[in-house]
């Protein structure tokens, strides 16, 4: 399992210490039902002290929670709290299910409001504008008009009341805070609009006769149309977190536990630490593990792109989330609630998820100055008019400062860069790599150079018999079944590889006897009744076997980064068997891919120069490092860096954590559900290269998606406040009504949405 | 409609004034587990006052429903947090040194300051 992840003692949320060496400081935090009153606290406080290892017990009344120092078992805090009349469940408890629902139904309620706000807005706004289209008078001239246009500003009023309310209220509070935000673009641009309009009702006579000109329509229209984008965008932002909420929809809501012998399905949150779970075959693993009777399949896929069922047998650690394939399988929870991999993962994710890359600056930045700027600008353009624009120019002028302050968006800049984020990282946590922060994911999208450790990255790690070249009728069965024996009883790793191998096949050991391991040229012993050399060719030569036919054999596999090692029985030749760390099924693909990409891609080894120089142009590296020192790796990364490469390392996560480090991006294989390993910027939770291409890949697809929202953003506002200003009016005539202002705006923050969205349709793998 | 200028460019003065120029002086002092709501589009009290060198616990209690609302970041200390509707987030500050940290909404348009001294 993963190992950063799990020494993380606390989080900035306090959450529970396991400190595993010193128990009687471990804390378990619960949530308390039932308890009405403040005099409930002393009386779980003291039940919970009672309890034998208790060593402190605390409750919060206001969150209804309470920690508990000291060793004991959480089931025996638990029946504590219930016998003193309480309920208590634990803390870690998956939450992000009742988040999240809880929030989708906020959404749905709040996308409810504002669709009934812009109806009613749009009933007024439409007929009247509809009316003006037609040739309708919008002027008031007479004191019937003036009466009718009472009546239409009044109901205008209720519209902006009703409707528009928590723009004035916004605008307001921001005001008095000396802040200001779209709100109050919004509430200055209607309300001087309306304001001006109810002049124009109440003192015609202030105004010259061309400029009286009503405004209401605009006022309704722009509150309506507003209302609406917001609903819209609700709904698009909603699609952005839809990576995050297939990984909270992985954890199953129940579990089946055995508790006194007996199993019962209990809620996700009421699984303790070493209960014994089961899990049939199709269901959903709910909380991490060890495996303790069975063996099954598992699809781990969900989490890690792996698209292969993983075997699991007794000892095998299994993660929640994934799914049992084939066999029942009982297992210990090892980690519940908010410390499983999965929720490890989540919050992860979510994290990286709100964080912003650095391209996303510029446009903070402004938005920060963004709307004063506006009202600036709306100030001025109305002064302009009113200098030296054509008759009539206050109503130029009212007209010109309204549509400046609602065409204006500082939301579609705010937006551009997280809604992307959202949807890069989401997408790639989908294919199995776990991306930190915006920063990791806008530097990788920029890697020119890309450095692979050899052994565990490129190849398995795992060392496994390669080749068997038999020799004299030999039989592999009969050939492993004696050099496993042989190898058994040796701890060096080639010799593991040996009897993993032979376990594999299912060949059974036999008895060994005067086992003798010779230095420098390799082992003897006898094994039933026959005297078994295994070794060099120097041990071979010493007890005079013959071995001039297959020199040229053991050359061969060695130049294929392989260890050849003869295998005689009674002074007879048996067989060369071959050794290697066999490189992944796809590295050689994976690593086509990056090049294809114009990555310049180089491997470290400290394995010797003829092993690094056969894997090299096996998996078609043209430039590697071999017999290079652990403590040397970082170097090398600095070396390229001073050449002016933006640097990739991908490693083990452990052994390379410095390399890692000095990276511009630290790429950290896991194998399953290592996730988060520390000193990575971005982790692949499946053993593949392939993971390196497809997180490239989606960081520059993300990239590509925020510089398009970026410039939509500015070209938006750049060219839209000064159209709005009349700009272009002494040329064509042309000024923009503040209606069309309102639709632009409110479709401005939804295209960006929607076009992070499009992202969701990026596809990764290319190979 | 020279009193008409005047009063444009008064009122642009007052703008830059309000919005750039002014300083509060007055920060809330807060303590531990003190609840900042936020409603309307604004964090109340935003403007807060915290001792140096010493870990704070904030809750922060989001009222507003719309998404804008929904996330606070306080970027120099690297903090960004989703804040559910209508429940209280604790956010822990690590002990900070003197100086101005802003807190925002992911577009910072609703805006506040952690003031330690």
């Amino acid at each position: 399992m993963s190992k950063a992840i799990h020494e993380k003692k606390h989080n900035q949320h306090g959450e529970a210490d396991h400190d595993d060496k010193h128990p009687e400081n471990l804390q378990k935090d619960f949530i308390i039902e039932g308890a009405g009153c403040a005099s409930c606290v002393g009386k779980i406080e003291s039940a919970l002290k009672k309890v034998p290892g208790v060593t402190q017990a605390e409750m919060n009344f206001a969150q209804r929670t309470v920690s508990v120092r000291g060793s004991a078992g959480a089931q025996d805090l638990i029946k504590a709290v219930e016998q003193a009349g309480y309920k208590a469940k634990s803390s870690n408890a998956d939450n992000d299910n009742d988040a999240l629902n809880e929030k989708e139904k906020a959404d749905q309620a709040l996308y409810k409001t504002l669709m009934r706000d812009m109806s009613i807005a749009l009933a007024l706004g439409i007929p009247l504008m509809i009316y003006g289209l037609v040739g309708g008078s919008m002027t008031v001239s007479t004191t019937s008009e003036q009466l009718v246009w009472l009546v239409v500003g009044l109901l205008t009023l209720s519209v902006m009341i009703f409707s528009g309310k928590h723009f004035y209220i916004g605008a307001w509070k921001s005001f008095t805070n000396h802040s200001a935000n779209m709100d109050t673009l919004i509430a200055l641009g209607t309300g001087t609009a309306w304001l001006y309009s109810m002049v124009v009702v109440f003192f015609p006579d202030l105004v010259p006769v061309m400029a009286r000109h009503v405004y209401f329509e605009a006022t309704a229209m722009i509150i309506g149309l507003i209302n609406l984008g917001l609903a819209l965008e609700l709904k698009a932002r909603g699609r952005t977190s839809e990576a995050i909420k297939r990984l909270i929809g992985l954890q199953p809501k129940t579990a089946r536990v055995i508790r006194n012998d007996k199993e019962i399905d209990i809620a996700i949150a009421d699984v303790l630490l070493d209960d014994i779970v089961r899990v049939r075959p199709g269901e959903k693993v709910p909380v991490d593990g060890e495996v303790t009777e069975g063996h099954s399949a598992v699809d781990e896929s969900m989490l890690t792109g792996e698209p292969m069922p993983v075997e699991k047998a007794i000892g095998d650690l299994i993660v929640a989330g994934t799914i049992n394939k084939s066999g029942s399988i009982l297992f210990k929870a090892t980690r519940v609630g908010k410390d499983t991999a999965l929720a490890q993962i989540i919050n992860m994710v979510k994290r990286a998820q709100n964080s912003k890359p650095s391209i996303g600056r510029m446009a903070d930045i402004i938005s920060a100055y963004f709307v004063p700027a506006v009202m600036i600008i709306a100030v001025i353009s109305a002064l302009v008019w009113l200098n030296f624009g054509p008759e009539p120019t206050i109503a130029f002028a009212i007209v010109s400062a309204t549509t400046v302050l609602i065409i204006a968006c500082p939301c579609a800049l705010g937006l551009a860069t997280p809604m992307s984020v959202m949807v890069g990282i989401g997408k790639a946590a989908e294919a199995g790599v776990l991306i930190r922060n915006g920063e990791s994911l806008q530097t990788a999208s920029k890697i020119t150079a890309m450095i692979l450790d050899k052994t565990g990255t490129i190849t398995l790690g795992k060392p496994k018999v390669t080749d068997i070249k038999l020799a004299n009728n030999f039989t592999e069965k009969n050939v492993m079944q004696l050099v496993a024996s042989l190898e058994s009883g040796s701890e060096h790793p080639l010799a593991l590889a040996i009897v993993e191998s032979a376990k594999e096949q299912g060949v059974k050991l036999l008895k060994v006897n005067n086992f003798n391991a010779i230095a420098g040229q390799g082992v003897e012993a006898e094994v039933d009744g026959k005297q078994l050399f295994f070794g060099n060719e120097k041990l071979m030569h010493e007890h005079g076997i013959d071995l001039a036919n297959y020199i040229e054999t053991a050359q061969q596999l060695a130049s294929d980064a392989k260890t050849p090692m003869y295998f005689a029985v009674d002074n007879q030749f048996a067989a060369i068997i071959a050794v290697a760390d066999p490189i992944k099924e796809d590295s050689i693909s994976a690593i086509k891919r990056l090049q294809k990409a114009g990555i310049r891609v180089i491997m470290l080894t400290g394995d010797n120069r003829e092993t690094a120089k056969a894997v090299a142009k096996k998996v078609g590296i043209d430039e590697f490092f071999a017999e290079v020192l652990p403590e040397e790796k970082s170097k090398k990364v600095q070396d390229l860096q001073r050449e002016g490469e933006i640097v990739g390392m991908t490693g083990d996560g452990i052994n390379d954590a410095p390399a890692l480090a000095m990276a511009d991006v630290g790429f950290a294989i896991g194998t399953g559900t290592d996730v988060a390993i520390e000193s990575a910027d971005i982790t692949l939770m499946r053993g593949s290269l392939h993971g390196l291409a497809d997180a490239i890949a989606v960081s520059k697809a993300t990239l590509r998606n925020i510089k398009q929202n970026l410039f939509g953003a500015f070209i938006y506002n750049v060219a839209g406040i000064p159209f709005a200003a009349g700009v272009l009016y002494p040329f064509f005539g042309l000024l923009l009504s503040p209606v069309v202002a309102g639709a632009a705006m409110a479709f401005s923050s939804l295209t960006v949405v929607s076009n992070a969205n499009r992202l969701r349709f990026f596809k990764a793998k290319e190979h | 409609m020279l009193i008409i200028n005047i009063a444009g460019l008064l009122l642009i003065g007052l703008i830059v004034w309000w919005f750039w120029l002014y300083k509060p002086k007055d920060a809330q002092l807060v303590n531990n587990d003190d609840v900042i709501v936020l409603e309307n589009g604004n964090y109340s009290p935003s403007r807060i006052k915290l001792p140096a060198n010493k870990s704070v616990t904030l809750e922060f209690l989001r009222k507003d429903a719309s998404p804008c609302a929904e996330m606070l970041l306080i970027p120099k200390l690297k903090i960004s947090e989703t804040l559910p509707l209508n429940k209280a987030s604790k956010i822990v500050l690590p002990a900070m040194i003197a100086g101005e940290y802003d807190f925002h909404c992911q577009m910072q348009m609703y805006r506040g300051q952690i003031v330690v001294d």
